[in-house]
């Protein structure tokens, strides 16, 4: 059933797989990302109680959203990588894990730009705030991890150890505005029934998610080969591409 | 799959089946603590599950809805006291509710409304005539989930009036 999948287990075939993917991926987010801001920040209507203010959901929203899928993303890789020890699930947690630390800041800070002049304060400690700043460590404890040890193996499966132990904190952040009483708003559109939106406010949206989820996966390729070529630096194969890069520039300097 | 892959996943497993039961107890023993706000009704009657009521003079939290016709706002100064009651969806008042009145001097957040959610930092006080009150030190608007443009919310015959200050109750301060 998963026979295949077998053949990307392969560095090589990764690569050029994932480069063939690339400029795709990469036209459609520009396309996606460029519709949806737009759309979002100068043609949606404006709230009726916070004015312009709310267009700040058409970012906060994605990236605190992806800030956890990134992180669950982050979490089967590591779970392959330490039952099947297979050496490129490392590389892509290893490639997901500051993207995702960047997402997460993105999401604190654009909720903390909103929650100055609607709140009345920048921060508290309630369930949601505290537990989104938990991820954030957890991120960068990740990216610590994967950078602590020579040996790439060990580092993976250290930092796929706090990864999997993390995973805990996704449904508390999730659930923590309907668990406990939270200054922080209940989810307004990835809830049972109907969104809490009307629908010209979140066509953007859908748009800016999407948007967004392209463009992670646009530099999560890019780090996902960059950590290829350095993990594999001593393959004939790496060093055939990269003696056929250094002719062609060669060629072009001549 | 093979015996060492299945020993790893069974121990892999494990492992984060344990952390799972240890953070939920925890997080249940911790349950109370973790909510940011006391309702009003919890201050009168009690955590449901506890029964544990606020003592007079402690510091704390009050989140509720700000109760219609109750805001009384002083026209030299910022002062302003208005009642809260439980939040709960529909939103519907009425008389028999259980209210804590706040009081309060200094500008309130934009979101302040009539019938909005707002979270209160402050102590909780007896006055003279023996009703419990908070004397707030900290008002913060707690936004619900929902977004409306603002045609529709005047089609839904809305009122989101921000407050205004005059020069006299701002220069009083």
């Amino acid at each position: 059933m998963w026979k295949w999948l077998h053949p990307y287990a392969n560095p090589e075939v990764s690569y050029h797989f994932s480069g063939k993917l690339l400029p795709w991926l990469s036209a459609f987010a520009a396309l996606f990302l460029s519709i949806g801001l737009v759309w979002a920040l100068a043609f949606a209507p404006a709230d009726y109680q916070q004015g312009d203010s709310f267009r700040i959901f058409y970012i906060h929203v994605p990236a605190a959203s992806l800030s956890m899928g990134i992180y669950f993303g982050m979490a089967i890789a590591a779970f392959t990588s330490l039952v099947w020890q297979f050496k490129l699930a490392d590389a892509s947690a290893a490639a997901l894990a500051p993207v995702g630390a960047t997402f997460t800041a993105i999401a604190l800070i654009t909720g903390a730009a909103w929650g100055e002049p609607m709140w009345g304060t920048w921060w508290i400690w309630d369930a949601r705030l505290t537990s989104e700043l938990i991820l954030l460590f957890l991120y960068l404890g990740v990216i610590s991890l994967h950078n602590a040890f020579e040996d790439k193996n060990l580092a993976g499966k250290a930092a796929g150890i706090l990864t999997l132990v993390g995973v805990i904190n996704l449904p508390i952040i999730k659930y923590s505005v309907e668990w406990w009483n939270t200054l922080h708003q209940g989810s307004t559109v990835s809830k049972l029934g109907a969104p809490s939106m009307s629908v010209d406010m979140l066509w953007p949206f859908l748009f800016c998610f999407l948007g967004f989820v392209l463009l992670i996966s646009v530099i999560v390729c890019i780090r996902f080969r960059s950590e290829i070529l350095a993990r594999n630096s001593i393959r004939p194969w790496v060093r055939d591409l990269v003696a056929a890069h250094l002719n062609q520039e060669k060629t072009n300097a001549v | 799959m093979n015996p060492r892959r299945k020993k790893r996943l069974t121990i892999v497993g494990s492992i984060v089946v344990g952390i799972a039961v240890v953070a939920g107890l925890v997080l249940y023993a911790l349950s109370q603590n973790i909510d940011l706000f006391y309702n009003p009704t919890e201050i009168t009657q009690g955590k449901k599950d506890s029964g544990i009521k606020p003592k007079i003079g402690q510091r704390i939290r009050i989140g509720g809805l700000v109760v219609p016709n109750t805001v009384k706002r002083d026209p030299d100064n910022l002062k302003v006291s208005f009642s809260l009651s439980d939040m709960k969806m529909p939103i519907v008042f009425s008389d028999s509710d259980p209210m804590i009145s706040v009081h309060y001097d200094g500008i309130l957040p934009d979101l302040f409304r009539e019938g909005q959610g707002i979270v209160a930092n402050g102590t909780l006080t007896r006055s003279s005539s023996g009703e419990l009150y908070i004397e707030a030190s900290e008002v913060l608007a707690k936004h619900d989930e929902n977004y409306m443009p603002t045609e529709l919310a005047d089609a839904a015959g809305k009122d989101y009036k921000k407050l205004e200050y005059s020069d006299k109750q701002l220069n009083n301060n």
